[in-house]
């Protein structure tokens, strides 16, 4: 609340230095425009960038540091006896002091209490000191800036300077959100091969990831071979792969080459929307009617059919991702020149000979890329597989049987009760570094593929 | 010599026209039959999307009503323990829930055992009390009066009356017992059962209850965390356009930065929210489960959406207005922010607006940043723990009840609803504004 008024009134500054750049500006030139170097308003945009960026670094830096320091200026704060505990417990009481001061929780004890005051107070005094200094710079960035402006400045140029600069951090947020993602997946998993060696993650073929919470516990040590989960992760797509590639090839031929256009028109948007379904209602429908009904269908075939059989799964799987399959063959297909065709129907070919013997091989390269693109989809989909396939690890090729697979123990491996440092949620991160590897290991060699190919025919 | 003999032996079995006329024929069906083939992998696929639409039509249509029961309550003083003091404290914290019972009690005075007592009054919702407290909070001199009531009904009973549970008494794993079944049937008998327009799935946040279970908290908090997702992903995706597209030298730098926009669009979305739990939760200690966080995680994901497209619209501007633009004198920035950036606007708010579409249905990063909370409150800042709506969806997905299935695949048409608009504001926008060269 305090945070959105300092912010209203920092933006009303802002504000007020733009109009009064602009008219200093024109005040500057007795009126006349055409003898400033710059327009007023870059003069304007010039006073409002000095009065608004200092004031918002700082705001932003309190807003990222305030947690640690306040963090910092509690604990130290402490009395003795709190103080000299372990590191968890701090936190623990830390938390305490926290909730204390902010929901309205009541204090286990005296010092808690106090140290929530102390929190309170320190904070007030931090926004305060944010609030203060934020103005200051605000207001003499404005009189410094507008003080500054005479007819030859060149405003233009100044704004034209900083918005780029702007313009070229924005486009390394990108590559930052990369190496965030490397790091913390790398971080984590290092972490994790700390207490689980790296060769029993890779090949290891048991995966129950319980840790003992005392060393006597049965079953106490977990086993974190994630072979399993590998296998079930390649056994529902491959299932998925084998629903979307014949049907999506199969709808993207008859699209693109026999389709009157009235009927494309109508059909191409109807088959998008199976792509922008959330997985989440795919999950749901997986299931709550195709596992029931595979379930019986193999009952009444005589099969065991598991409730969570990797085939409904897979064959949801399948159906969600065929537009993806025809909307990227489709582009490939098209893409063959029409020479081609035409050479073949002059040999007397049919047309289905010529799909067939002509269009597909000149494609095929693309339509490979497009269907490694899909796989690389349907191995990083999560909700389908969450809702749908099982829990337990089992190492099996049976589509019948339930299986598990990468992204489901990330979910439940993280969804509940945390505590940071077990391996059994570091594991979700070396599970995360696994699949992301994967994943862009194939969108590479897909890329790698559909450029390559779309380069023979431009 | 041979050849000669095995032509004319051939020959003399069938003319050569027959042979060909045949395989002809032949390759005609099989042409047919292609055909048909792909015709039928569409259509197969179509009916997929159609079983798929009616499955969740026909299982959430009924949830947009509820089931009342009329019911004769007397707004008894000493039921309510109270003994005729109206003080709106007093009021507040009376026993409504006794008062509902007796009044169930008496519609069916034939009902004496306690166990059946029991089941009597669970045929109401335990959440019909508040309706009460507030009647009489808002008119005390209705104390000691009986007025006939309209009460919410118990899940269960709900699903009898839209014909989700077999009515049929004695039906194996049924979840109402013949009983409540026949009580039930007597109830309808005496007119006291009807169906009203559900507002509580409109107005309430979430509840183990299905018939007290609401949609409203998820939709806020969706609404706070797209909010949060196109405040960030739009200047930041339409500032990096812009450089790659209008400023950036050709090099190795920029060649970096697109090739890892490219692969940044592929990465499972699982993965930016484990980027979120390492981040933003655990560096950076922002709450869990808040809307602002999704909000930022979402960011990440649609923003290569919004960066691809917005470079999209801005080549699809020819060169001749830029140097136009420049022939007059205009600097670089002021072409972009003059004639480049109105021009391609339709085309990047289109992507924008499909970016944040998929954001929406977005599930699985949002799990990972601890939004799979049981929260009742309606989230009143971004900051406030809260559920979005494909998680609501997640959840109740995950709960027993009957009535849970429906209201999940209400949750899920709403959803769709919203999506559907979305992607009928983005066709639109395209058909009004786009313009070809």
């Amino acid at each position: 609340m305090q945070l959105l008024i300092l912010t209203i009134v920092l933006l009303a500054l802002t504000a007020f230095g733009f109009s009064s750049g602009r008219r200093r500006a024109l005040s500057v030139v007795e009126g006349n425009p055409r003898l400033l170097h710059s327009l007023p308003n870059h003069h304007g945009y010039l006073v409002a960038l000095w009065c608004g960026i200092p004031a918002l670094l700082i705001v932003i830096g309190w807003l990222a540091f305030e947690p640690s320091l306040l963090h910092a200026l509690v604990i130290s704060a402490l009395p003795p006896e709190l103080a000299e505990m372990s590191d968890e417990r701090l936190s623990l009481v830390y938390n305490e002091v926290r909730n204390v001061a902010l929901n309205g929780q009541t204090a286990s004890s005296d010092a808690v209490a106090e140290a929530s005051r102390h929190y309170l107070s320190l904070r007030q005094t931090l926004f305060g000191a944010t609030a203060v200094a934020a103005l200051v710079l605000a207001v003499a960035g404005l009189a410094w800036a507008r003080a500054r402006i005479h007819r030859d400045l060149r405003a233009r140029n100044r704004v034209e300077q900083i918005v780029t600069i702007f313009l070229v951090m924005a486009s390394t947020v990108a590559i930052f959100t990369t190496i965030g993602i490397v790091l913390s997946l790398l971080f984590e998993s290092l972490r994790f091969f700390h207490f689980v060696p790296v060769t029993e993650f890779l090949f290891g073929t048991a995966w129950s990831p319980q840790m003992a919470i005392r060393s006597d516990q049965v079953g106490s040590s977990g086993a974190f071979g994630a072979v399993p989960l590998f296998a079930g992760t390649m056994l529902i797509a491959g299932i998925a792969l084998l629903v979307a590639v014949p049907l999506g090839l199969l709808s993207a031929i008859y699209m693109s080459e026999y389709a009157l256009p009235r009927f494309r028109s109508v059909v191409k948007p109807l088959l998008e929307i199976l792509a922008g379904i959330p997985t989440v209602v795919y999950g749901f429908f997986a299931a709550l009617t195709v596992a029931p009904f595979i379930r019986d269908l193999g009952t009444s075939l005589g099969l065991t059919v598991a409730s969570e059989s990797a085939l409904a799964a897979g064959l949801v799987m399948g159906i969600m991702i065929i537009p993806f399959v025809s909307s990227l063959s489709d582009d490939v297909i098209s893409a063959v020149p029409q020479s081609l065709r035409e050479g073949a129907y002059g040999l007397g070919a049919t047309k289905s000979e010529t799909i067939k013997q002509v269009v597909i091989p000149a494609a095929l390269p693309g339509i490979v890329g497009g269907v490694l693109l899909a796989a690389s989809r349907a191995i990083g989909e999560t909700m389908i597989v969450v809702m749908a396939a099982g829990l337990a690890a089992n190492l099996t090729a049976n589509p019948l049987e339930a299986v598990t697979t990468v992204t489901t123990q990330i979910v439940t491996l993280l969804v509940g009760d945390q505590e940071f440092d077990s391996p059994k949620t570091l594991a979700a991160f070396a599970l995360g570094l696994a699949l992301f590897t994967i994943t862009l290991a194939l969108n590479a060699v897909a890329l790698h593929i559909v450029n390559k190919y779309r380069e023979k025919y431009d | 010599m041979t050849e000669t003999t095995q032509m004319a032996r051939l020959g003399a079995v069938r003319p050569t026209a027959e042979i060909v006329a045949a395989r002809l024929k032949r390759r005609h069906n099989a042409e047919r039959r292609f055909r048909a083939v792909g015709l039928g992998a569409v259509l197969l696929a179509l009916g997929f999307l159609g079983v798929l639409l009616f499955t969740i039509v026909g299982n959430g249509i009924t949830a947009f009503v509820q089931t009342y029961v009329r019911v004769d309550v007397t707004f008894d003083a000493t039921l309510l323990g109270i003994e005729g003091d109206t003080n709106p404290d007093v009021l507040a914290s009376a026993n409504y829930p006794a008062v509902i019972k007796q009044s169930l009690y008496r519609a069916f005075p034939e009902v004496k055992s306690r166990g059946e007592q029991r089941q009597l009054g669970a045929m109401v919702s335990s959440g019909a009390d508040i309706d009460l407290r507030k009647m009489l909070v808002a008119d005390p001199s209705l104390l000691g009066q009986t007025r006939s009531l309209w009460l919410l009904a118990d899940d269960d009973i709900d699903m009898a009356v839209k014909g989700h549970i077999p009515r049929k008494p004695g039906v194996s794993g049924n979840r109402l017992s013949d009983n409540e079944l026949h009580w039930l049937s007597e109830l309808e008998s005496r007119g006291a059962i009807k169906t009203r327009f559900n507002t509580l799935l409109w107005t309430s946040g979430d509840s183990r209850e299905p018939e007290l279970a609401g949609l409203w908290g998820a939709v806020v908090g969706s609404i706070y965390s797209l909010v949060i997702t196109l405040l960030v992903s739009f200047p930041l995706g339409v500032a990096t356009s812009v450089y790659l597209e209008e400023f950036a030298p050709k090099n190795r730098w920029t060649d970096l930065i697109e090739v890892n926009i490219n692969n940044l669009a592929a990465v499972p979305s699982v993965v930016f929210g484990l980027l979120g739990l390492a981040v933003f939760l655990n560096i950076f200690g922002m709450p869990r489960s808040a809307p602002l966080v999704g909000g930022l995680v979402l960011a990440l994901i649609c923003l290569p959406t919004i960066i691809i497209a917005a470079r999209a619209a801005m080549k699809a501007v020819p060169p001749s207005i830029r140097e136009a633009a420049a022939g007059l004198g205009a600097s670089k920035l002021q072409v972009v922010t003059d004639h480049v950036l109105p021009l391609s606007m339709p085309g990047i708010l289109t992507g924008t607006i499909l970016g944040m579409a998929h954001a929406l249905g977005e599930t699985a990063p949002l799990l990972m940043i601890g939004m799979v909370a049981f929260i009742v409150d309606i989230p009143a800042t971004p900051l406030d723990p809260s559920a979005v709506l494909p998680v609501q969806v997640y959840l109740w997905a995950d709960s027993p009840e009957r009535a849970f299935v429906e209201r999940t695949s209400a949750a899920i048409m709403v959803l769709l609803m919203f999506l559907a608009l979305m992607n009928l504001s983005a066709i639109l926008l395209r058909k009004k504004f786009e313009r070809r060269w």
